[in-house]
Order: structure tokens, then C-alpha cells, then sequence
């Protein structure tokens, strides 16, 4: 069964380690600047909220690259950017209505998470469980992903 | 490697940066942060210095596990020589804005003169300059961090600065980083002000790398946040309850001190305690706490965040005020309430919030106003003084207004902002002043927890619980339980948790760990990150040499050990209730078998041999 | 069912690939007038600057991945039998429809000057083009381009990598103006002129004329330039000539469809360049002309080719990245803002950073960005979410960097 990352913000810290460890992991340095995992901070209201991809159905990244240099890893659910294909256009930055997949200017390529390939670091070092990675079926994700339906251009009939 | 081996020396005279290597073999004997921060200082100062004056130094360190996956690694360090205590000032901080620095490839920044006119040091990476600062000048830091935000329209930045209070020559003003995280004591603010440098803003995008061993520094930090979590005082009680889970216990044990230490239990200790944050309010039906939170890296998230009730009087019309910030830590919640009898949540959650918004030390500002309104009581000081304001012990409007005076050092509060032991001293009461070296005592009362009494005797830095907090063993048993009302081996427990500390203290992670993790945890993360073989006897080698170097310092700078003293009331009046009842400090004890153990003279001076053991520069 | 899909770019080939999925028995033939395999012209800049090889920019790597699924033809078609339901290839082959997809993209407007016909000048658009254009670029060699627009912006860092002496003459007041507001044109011209490329705006050329080897461009106010290579970006124009007489509704020269692609001809679709699709923002009918845009009307379009009324079009988001020499701008929706609407602007000109909002109420309607990368994606989301932002918009006309923050609290409840 396909996993998935799940998020409660409510049990976020805002400690960063989840950055860390996706940074680590992807770049080989401890660098919240470059992690794919981002936690926003929300001083006024006292909260913390961690963000990432959810792998969504619509994959709009993956539609939107005209190399296909994004494709779907079956083992995984994750749509994952194959670097040796991309060719940095950056279209699918604005495609994804989650702003989840970002340019690096560094590389000239686009990053977004990948699941670790289905080990994702960012839940394993979470200490609040606030990241989990879960039977994709129970993750609270239904939330964030039922209004991305607002998001696609089209309605279908059934 | 774990050090980015870079040091930015920025002289404020000059208005001139440059970029030197770190001195590795000093690394290799003092760490970093505290330690290796305080052989610069010595080093590149005079002892004898005017703390104020353009050749005292201002050093921010980080530490080789800071900005790294290492749980808590996101310390750094404030070091300098104190204003407040003329000793060495070392006060460490969390938040975020030690790993940006990290980050951005610096393990310190030393800052050296006196700038003609306010600037700000930004750094971005590599990049590093003194920018003009007169609109920050007079702002406070919760203004002055909104305002270089929007200067440089990155949210990701990172900000120190330093209040109103320290422009004003407050004594105890802190820098505060990412609004409410402090490099407290000692009145490092007041230095950082001093040097005409209202503050630090930080991004770095570079990450910490050159890991020694990356496979065994993740195996072993993730081994060792596997022991603070299923540790009752990291794993739950911190995160939980905060700090503050102590104010009920040592008001238990009576070692509270309360009403400027005249008693060592207060009658309000429950109103104010780590209990009472989360009762939600009658006006709105929330609690005090919002939510716990961690600094970075840190997986045991102890801050508070806290609103006040909108209705209460201090911030009735002050909407600024409405929103989520930094709420009462122990020491803070002790300072502020017990130790001036103030019972009231909101009035501690409101004075803390001026304490972070303007720069001062909620220690030293709460025992301050507790010694100021003692002078009250006595007849010292009067309305005429305070121009109509009642200093009585318990009165919330006395300490609120206390904090918006020393907040800008208008009229009472330049007295105020003297520090308990100048404001005793100037109203000819001097045995009022409850310090050490002229550091105001945090919260822990020594005649109910003895080895306290010669921690702040002893302290480096004038009176801290955090140089060695006997506490851990004393109250809460750890690593093994001691008789907190017998003196009976606390000169050695003293002397393990000032080497320890100081180690820990140099590596960039934080000293709660240490309620779960002995040397024994650090040891093989040191070692992992850091080039050399670090085992725990060389970490508390270094931390022993490290306490003797600060101790050198003072020594230099003209202290004796006549500075290792107690106020008489801690010495003569015994407690009066509790389980301390009857009980006085026993320092003169202590002391002298402490002395010894230190290899010191018996006046407390170090000896040659100790020198030429520990390799202390001549 | 047989389905024609004339075009083999995006909308083509995803339309293609719908269709097979949704309909698996039916015949699928794609005919496409290039001799390539189905391209990326968004590639095409990289291909010039080297970071790819023309494999790089096919739209489809595997081997075998039309010619399994679909019939590949090569040719342009000539005319549509729209009541005998077939068309005619200009090699004189005949093909029987029963849905078909005009997926034809767009064909460059050269400019109507003299001499815009000679050796010298090239437009940019197709594989062949590029390959001219990188025969001609050496160090030191003279170009002009002709337009700054989207298409000459994304190739100006291939023109100045290869060390050229670069001039761009655009007509418009700024730089890429159907995209860029007033503040972030004249940035990016900052940005230009900085890298040392001459951007002159608000200049037209007059005329070109081909000496023995370089070609002089008088260019409006008496200059004269000459440049041994002319890059024509002008603008571009829907290729939907071979429809006349079919009766078709044609709008500036593409096909007008309907919320199911379908264009006033029953049977004949269109989507992508070639078609004049419902914009997400106005409801009004536009040509977008961009790479998402052509997805999802192939996607839609084959969707109603297999069923039709199976899938309603709810109008595309018109949106733009573009890469000059380094500097990233972005542009959403109603970028120019609404009559009545609020807008609010962040300007860092000395770090090249930019960016406006505009808001319809406390909806955000269109963003303009400059030298800003991450999460920039959340504005499509925050703009085609329809999210009421409440209090959030004050906090965005305070700070309109806090966009990702903004999303989070519309979405959940941060």
C-alpha cells in the first residue's frame, strides 16, 4: 500500500530538524535553506506549520514539465524530478498550486520532495510526530487536497 | 570539522571587516563557543578594561555542533567583559539566529571599538557589512527587528539587537534574538549598545557540512534524542510544563526566595507556577500558554509561548501586546513574581514581554525592583524618588511600571536599571542587595538548596544557577540525589557541573540536556562532528580548563576571592519556614574544601601548577 | 473511432496520449509537420546554451513511445472536409476523421520591414532555427534580436553565453510588456544592460539591408547597426490558415472552442496555441500561448473527443516563468490589476527583487515577480483557490512576501 507523508501542525515545535535532515539527506549539508521540507512560523498566533509536497494525484508538476523530466515512482506514489533530464524551464514551479517544487539557481534545476524514495528523513527525525509517514489512506492530507480540486481546470462529468 | 573555521572581526572604530582563519589549536583546547570565545577575550583584551569603552571586545560564538542535527545545536554565546560584574560575561542564547550564523560560515564574530554613529552588522553568507543605524537607534528590539525585515524583505532573516534599556546604560540589558530568545545576564546588551551596534541581522545559505564522520555523527544524535525523549525531564517534563515545572517543587522545598530573599516560600508560588499557565482564563476562556516551542535543532522544546488576557490592565490599550510571544521561563516567573511578591499571571507575562521587547534580563530586573521595593518598605526610597509610584512588595502596578521605566530609562528607571547591587549602594543600604559580584541571584534559595549557595558564591560570572546547577542533583536527583541542606560534597558536586557545564556550554548545545545526557552522551557526538578523538575525560579536561581561564580573567581584571562572598542574609538570617527552617548557608564550609579541590590557593588564586597543568596562557 | 490529432507539440501529443488511455481500441494518428520526433520549444533555449542535446527537448523519451500507441505521420495539412469528415495533406494524402484536434501552435510574425526576408535573419521557434542560430553564434559575433518579449528574453542568456555583441530592439516601452508590469520591465532592463546587453525599448527596425557579410539594421531614431546575425522574436500567430473554408469560428486568427474545446464546428477541436480557450481569470476567450495552458486543453479536449460533454473546461490560469540571463520573473492571472481592485508592490531594486499583488476584494486575482523562486507556485494556488484571505490580505498589503503564509492560513486555518 502507498504511503504518504503526514502532517499535524498542531504537534510542531518548529525546531527544524525535519529541514535539517531533508537538507542533509538530498545536499549532503545541514542547510534549512535547501531542505524541501519547510516549516512556517506563525508568531503572532503561537503556531508552526511543517510543508511539503503531498504527492498529489494532479501532479501538476509532472503534467506541466515538457521534457518529462518529472515522473512518478510507482513503488513510492512520489514524483520525482530526474535531474539528468531537466532542463531547469521552471515551469512546473508555477504549475504546482502548493508551491512545492522551487528552482535552484545553484544547480539550475528544479527540487522537490522525492519521499527519500520511501524512507523520508523528515519523519524520522521529527521528535513530535507532528511529520509521520503513514498507510496514504489514513493521512489527514484530505483536508489540503479537496480544495486542490479548485485548482484544476476542469470539472468532469461522471 | 564542524567548524567553518572563519572568524569576522568587524572593528566599529574603523568601519572595517575582514575575514580570519579560527585558531585550530585553540579549538582543539577550548572548543568553542564559551570556551574558545573566552581565550580570544583574553587574549585580545585588558582585563583591567572599562567594560563600555571602545577596547573592551564583544564576541558572538557559536560552538562545533551548532547549526547541526544535534539535538539543542543552535546555541551561541555572547562573550565580553561584564558591565554589571567587571568578570568575565558569557551569556548563552538559543533561538535561531546562532545556526543562521553558523550558516552563513562564521563560528564567531568579534567586534572590537566603538563606532562614531549607530550601525548594524548584515551578513549574508560571506557577505558582511556595517550599515547605518541611526532609524533603528531608539527603537525598541521588537521595532527594530520589524524594521530590518522590511529593509531587507527576507522573512528568513535573523535578527539580535539590543533594546532601549541598553541604549539608556541599563546594567542589565540583554541581547535578544528572534524576538524573545536572550544572551541575558551579565549586561552583554549594555556592551553590545555601547559600541554604538544596535544589532546583528543573519541569513546564511551555505549549512553546516564537513561532518567528520557523517554516518556515525546521524547514528549517534539520533541515539542521544532517543535518550532525551524517554528522559521524564526532557522527554515530558520540559516540553510540557517548561521550566516552569520547578516553581511549585522548590516552593515545596522552600527554596524559593521571595520578597528579595527575606523568606524561601511564597504564598502565590501556585498562580504563577507552570500549572497555572495552562488554567484557562475567565475573559476568554484560553490559557496563558499557547503552545511550547523548541529552538533550533532542539527536540525537547521547553519555551513558552503565551498570550496575556486582553482585558488585563497592562495591556488593556495596547493591542501590540494581544498577540503570541515569549511567555515566563522559571527563573523569569520566580524574578518577576515571587522574588518582588507579585501573584499576578498577567503582570509577569506583561513584564516579561518588555523585558524581551526592550532588552533587559528578567533576573536582574526582577531582583532589582525586589531590592528596590525593600527600600520602599524601608523608607529609602520614596514616592518622591519614583515620582508617586508605591514600590510594595505584591503590587502589580509597581512592577509593570517598573519595566516600562528601565524599558527606556526614563526618571526611577535609570536607578532601576543600575542593577540591585549599584541601587542598594547609592541608597546607603548595601546589605539590601541580594548578588554575587554584582549579578542579582536567580532562583534558587541557598539556605534550602546549599550547593546552590556556592555556585553563585563561585560563579564566574557573578550569581547563575546555569554555571553549575547543583539543582539537577540536589532537588531532582540527577545524575544521583544529594541532601540539598547538607553541604556535605558540594564543593566537588560544584566543581563537576562547572567543568561539565563549561563544556557543554562550548560544544552549541544547550545545558538541559544535561538533565538526561552526561558527557557520556556528548562525548561521541563531539566526536563524530569535530577532527581529533573527543572522549568525555578530554571534554571535561577542557571544561575544567576552560573554568580556570575565566577564573584567570577575573583574577586579571582585579577580583579576589573576597568577591566569593554571600550576602549577609543568606550567611546570618536563617529561613524561616519550610524544610530550610532554620537554615543559613553554609559557604564558609564549602568554600575553603572547594578552593582546594580546585587546586587553588586558600585565598582563592590560581597557583602556577594549575596554570602549567591546564596550559592557561601566561 | 478514428481521431486526427494535426500538431505535434504539447497539446497534441498529451491530447494523444488521453485518448489512447480513455479510448484503447480506437485508431489515433498525430500528424506533425516537423521532421523531428514531437519537441519542446521550451527546451529550445537550453539546447542553444548547450546544457542539453536535441534529444533533451523531445517531449517523450522512451523509444517506440508514439509509434506503439499511435500512428506518426509526417506533413502539414492543406485543407479540412469538415462536412465529409476529412482533410487533405498538402503531399496530396487523403485522412478520414471522426474527432479532430487542431493542435497547430503558433508560427512567428516576422515584422513587415525590408529585407526581413534575407540570409541573415532567423526567427527562433523551431529545432532547425536553433540550429541556424547556434551555427551563427561565436564569440565576438554581432546579433540583433528583434523583440523582447517572452520568446527573445528566454534566449537572450544563450546569445550572451556564446560571448556575442548583442543588441535588442524592442517596440513596446519595456521589456516583455505582455507579461511584466512597468517596474519589473524596466528592472529586467536594468538587469540587462547590466550583464552588457543593449536594450534599446520603445525602438522599431526600419529596415535591413544584406551587404556581403553583415546585414545593416536602421533602427528608429537614425541608428544603425550592423550584425552578421538577426534573431526575429516579433510575436507569434496561431496556425489555423488550413481551416479556411470549413466555416469555422476563427478569433485573431485561432479557433474560438467552447468550454469543451470544441470549436463551431462539430467534430473539429482545437486547443493549445491554436485555440482561443476560456481564461480562468476573465471568463473572456484568449490565446495563452504557454506550455501549461496547451496541456490542459489537449488533456481536455481529448476528453470530449473520446465522450463529449464528458469534461467542462473551467478556463486556464495564464501564467509565465522566464529566465533572463539569471534574473526569474513571474507572471499570474491578472497581473495589471482590476478597475476597483487593491494592489500592493515590494520593491528591492537594488537586489533585483519585485513583487505585486492584486486583489479583487480579498481574493488575490494576479501577481507580478522578480527574483523570486521559492514557493512561488502558492500564488496560482492562492489565486485559482479563490481563497478569501480575510485578515490575511492586510497582512499581505503589509508584507507581500508572506504569500506561502497566507496559503497556509486559507488552507488550514494556520
Amino acid at each position: 500500500m502507498l504511503r504518504s507523508l503526514n502532517i499535524n501542525p498542531d504537534k510542531c515545535t518548529g525546531c527544524l530538524q525535519c529541514e535539517m535532515a531533508c537538507s542533509f539527506e538530498n545536499e549532503g549539508v545541514f542547510n534549512p535553506a535547501k531542505s524541501r521540507i519547510k516549516v512556517f512560523s506563525f508568531h503572532h498566533e503561537g503556531r508552526f506549520v511543517p510543508y511539503t509536497c503531498t504527492q498529489c494525484d494532479e501532479a501538476w508538476c509532472l503534467h506541466a514539465c515538457p521534457v518529462e523530466a518529472i515522473k512518478m515512482n510507482r513503488e513510492t506514489g512520489a514524483m520525482e524530478v530526474l535531474d539528468a533530464v531537466c532542463v531547469g524551464c521552471k515551469v512546473c514551479t508555477i504549475a504546482c498550486p502548493f508551491g512545492t517544487v522551487n528552482y535552484n539557481q545553484s544547480t539550475g534545476k528544479v527540487i522537490k520532495c522525492d519521499l527519500c524514495g520511501g524512507d523520508p528523513q523528515c519523519a524520522a527525525a521529527c521528535p513530535t510526530e507532528a511529520i509521520t509517514y503513514v498507510d496514504a489512506d489514513a493521512t489527514g492530507l484530505d483536508k489540503m487536497r479537496s480544495w486542490a480540486a479548485k485548482t484544476d481546470n476542469a470539472t468532469h462529468a461522471n | 570539522m564542524s567548524w567553518t573555521r572563519k572568524i569576522l572581526r568587524v572593528n566599529l572604530t574603523e568601519g572595517t571587516l575582514n575575514v580570519e582563519p579560527l585558531n585550530m589549536q585553540w579549538a582543539a583546547e577550548y572548543i568553542g563557543q564559551r570556551g574558545l570565545a573566552t581565550r580570544y577575550l583574553f587574549e585580545e583584551t585588558d582585563p583591567t578594561c572599562d567594560p563600555l569603552g571602545p577596547d573592551n571586545k564583544l564576541i558572538f560564538a557559536t560552538g562545533p555542533l551548532t547549526g547541526t542535527m544535534a539535538s539543542t545545536g543552535g546555541r551561541y554565546s555572547v562573550i565580553t567583559k561584564s558591565p554589571l560584574t567587571g568578570a568575565v560575561a558569557c551569556s548563552n542564547s538559543g533561538g535561531f539566529i546562532g545556526a543562521e550564523l553558523k550558516s552563513a560560515g562564521w563560528d564567531m564574530v568579534i567586534c572590537e571599538g566603538r563606532s562614531p554613529s549607530p550601525v548594524m552588522l548584515h551578513i549574508v553568507d560571506d557577505k558582511a557589512e556595517l550599515v547605518p543605524a541611526d532609524d533603528l537607534w531608539g527603537k525598541s528590539v521588537w521595532e527594530a527587528d520589524k524594521l530590518i525585515h522590511q529593509k531587507y524583505n527576507d522573512p528568513q532573516m535573523r535578527i539580535a539587537a539590543v533594546g532601549r534599556a541598553a541604549e539608556a546604560g541599563c546594567l542589565y540589558s540583554a541581547v535578544i534574538n528572534d524576538l524573545h530568545r536572550a544572551a541575558g545576564r551579565s549586561g552583554v546588551g549594555t556592551v553590545m549598545a555601547s559600541k554604538n551596534l544596535k544589532a546583528m541581522a543573519v541569513r546564511g545559505t551555505l549549512g553546516v557540512g564537513n561532518i567528520k564522520d557523517p554516518g556515525r555523527f546521524l547514528s549517534a544524535t539520533t541515539e542521544q534524542k532517543k535518550v532525551l525523549a524517554e528522559n521524564a525531564v526532557t522527554g515530558q517534563g520540559l516540553p510540557a510544563l517548561g521550566t516552569q515545572v520547578l516553581m511549585n517543587v522548590i516552593n515545596e522545598i522552600g527554596a524559593l526566595p521571595t520578597n528579595n530573599m527575606k523568606e524561601v516560600q511564597f504564598k502565590d508560588a501556585n498562580k504563577i507556577s507552570a500549572e497555572a499557565m495552562q488554567e484557562p482564563r475567565e475573559s476568554d476562556g484560553k490559557p496563558n500558554l499557547t503552545t511550547n516551542a523548541a529552538c533550533f535543532g532542539c527536540t525537547i522544546a521547553c519555551g513558552r509561548i503565551s498570550t496575556i488576557d486582553r482585558e488585563h490592565f497592562t495591556v488593556e490599550n495596547k493591542p501590540e501586546y494581544w498577540g503570541n510571544s515569549g511567555g515566563l521561563e522559571y527563573e523569569a516567573a520566580w524574578a518577576l513574581g515571587a522574588d518582588t511578591g507579585v501573584g499576578d499571571l498577567d503582570t509577569l507575562t506583561y513584564a516579561n514581554f518588555v523585558c524581551n521587547e526592550d532588552g533587559m534580563d528578567p533576573i536582574s530586573f526582577g531582583a532589582t525592583v525586589a531590592a528596590a521595593m525593600e527600600l520602599f518598605e524601608e523608607g529609602v526610597i520614596t514616592t518622591e524618588h519614583t515620582g508617586g509610584m508605591e514600590l510594595r512588595f505584591g503590587s502589580s502596578e509597581a512592577l509593570a511600571w517598573c519595566a516600562e521605566k528601565v524599558a527606556t530609562g526614563e526618571g526611577f528607571g535609570a536607578d532601576l536599571g543600575l542593577g540591585s547591587k549599584r541601587l542598594c549602594e547609592k541608597y546607603g543600604r548595601p546589605e539590601l542587595s541580594m548578588t554575587v559580584k554584582g549579578q542579582e541571584f536567580p532562583a534558587y534559595d541557598p539556605r534550602g538548596v546549599q550547593g546552590m549557595g556556592l555556585t553563585y558564591a563561585t560563579s564566574n560570572r557573578g550569581a547563575c544557577h546555569l554555571r553549575s546547577y547543583t539543582v539537577a542533583s540536589e532537588v531532582l536527583g540527577i545524575p544521583e540525589k544529594t541532601d540539598p541542606l547538607s553541604t556535605d560534597g558540594k564543593a566537588g558536586l560544584v566543581k563537576a557541573f562547572q567543568d561539565a557545564t563549561a563544556a557543554v556550554d562550548s560544544t552549541g548545545l544547550c545545558v538541559f540536556t544535561t538533565f538526561a545526557w552526561s558527557l557520556d552522551n556528548i562525548a561521541p557526538q563531539v566526536d563524530a562532528a569535530c577532527e581529533g578523538d573527543w572522549t568525555p575525560e578530554r571534554l571535561l579536561e577542557a571544561g575544567e580548563r576552560i573554568w580556570n581561564l575565566e577564573r584567570d580573567y577575573n583574577m586579571r581584571a582585579g577580583l579576589t576571592g573576597a568577591d566569593d562572598m554571600l550576602p549577609k542574609r543568606l550567611l546570618k538570617d536563617a529561613a524561616k519556614t519550610g524544610p530550610a527552617e532554620g537554615k543559613v548557608s553554609g559557604l564558609d564550609v564549602m568554600l575553603p574544601e572547594y578552593y582546594e579541590l580546585r587546586g587553588w590557593t586558600a585565598d582563592g588564586q590560581l597557583t602556577q601548577d594549575t596554570r602549567s597543568r591546564f596550559g592557561l596562557p601566561a | 473511432m478514428t481521431y486526427v490529432i494535426v500538431g505535434a507539440g504539447p497539446a497534441g501529443v498529451v491530447a494523444a496520449e488521453t485518448i489512447r488511455k480513455l479510448d484503447p481500441h480506437g485508431k489515433v494518428v498525430i500528424v506533425g509537420d516537423e521532421p523531428e520526433p514531437p519537441y519542446s520549444r521550451m527546451a529550445i533555449p537550453y539546447l542553444l546554451i548547450r546544457n542539453i542535446d536535441e534529444q533533451g527537448t523531445y517531449l517523450r523519451k522512451a523509444p517506440g513511445h508514439f509509434e506503439d500507441s499511435v500512428e506518426v505521420v509526417h506533413g502539414s495539412v492543406a485543407s479540412v472536409d469538415s462536412s465529409a469528415k476529412s482533410l487533405r495533406l498538402s503531399d496530396g494524402r487523403e485522412m478520414a476523421y471522426d474527432a479532430l484536434l487542431v493542435a497547430t501552435g503558433s508560427t512567428p510574425i516576422l515584422p513587415p520591414v525590408p529585407g526581413i526576408d534575407g540570409e541573415r535573419v532567423t526567427t527562433c521557434w523551431t529545432l532547425e532555427d536553433a540550429r541556424k542560430i547556434a551555427e551563427g553564434l561565436r564569440p565576438g559575433a554581432s546579433v540583433l534580436l528583434i523583440g523582447a518579449g517572452f520568446i527573445g528574453c528566454i534566449i537572450l542568456e544563450a546569445l550572451v553565453a556564446s560571448g556575442a555583441n548583442l543588441t535588442v530592439v524592442e517596440m513596446g516601452d519595456r521589456m516583455v510588456p505582455r507579461m511584466l508590469d512597468e517596474t519589473c520591465g524596466a528592472m529586467l532592463q536594468d538587469w540587462c544592460r547590466e550583464k552588457g546587453v543593449n536594450v534599446m525599448t520603445g525602438a522599431q527596425v526600419e529596415s535591413i539591408e544584406h551587404r556581403d557579410d553583415v546585414a545593416a539594421v536602421r533602427i528608429s531614431g537614425g541608428r544603425e547597426v550592423e550584425a552578421e546575425l538577426v534573431i526575429s522574436a516579433a510575436g507569434v500567430r496561431a496556425n489555423a490558415g488550413f481551416l479556411e473554408g470549413t466555416g469555422i469560428e476563427l478569433s485573431g486568427g485561432a479557433v474560438v472552442v467552447d468550454r469543451h474545446m470544441c470549436s463551431s464546428v462539430p467534430g473539429i477541436y482545437a486547443a493549445g496555441d491554436a485555440a482561443c480557450g476560456r481564461d480562468f481569470s476573465t471568463g473572456d476567450y484568449s490565446v495563452q500561448a504557454i506550455q501549461p495552458t496547451a496541456v490542459e486543453h489537449g488533456r481536455i479536449a481529448a476528453s470530449n473527443m473520446v465522450r463529449h460533454g464528458s469534461v467542462t473546461h473551467q478556463g486556464c490560469i495564464n501564467m509565465n516563468v522566464l529566465d533572463t540571463i539569471g534574473l526569474i520573473s513571474v507572471s499570474y492571472g491578472q497581473w495589471e490589476g482590476i478597475e476597483g481592485g487593491d494592489s500592493v508592490s515590494l520593491l528591492d531594486r537594488d537586489g533585483y527583487r519585485y513583487i505585486s499583488l492584486q486583489f479583487a476584494g480579498d481574493q488575490l486575482i494576479g501577481a507580478n515577480t522578480l527574483g523570486i523562486t521559492q514557493h512561488i507556485g502558492v500564488l496560482r494556488g492562492l489565486i485559482q483557490g479563490q481563497f478569501r484571505l480575510g485578515h490575511w490580505k492586510s497582512r499581505l498589503m503589509d508584507n507581500p512576501l508572506l504569500i506561502m503564509e497566507a496559503y497556509l492560513a486559507a488552507t488550514q486555518g494556520a
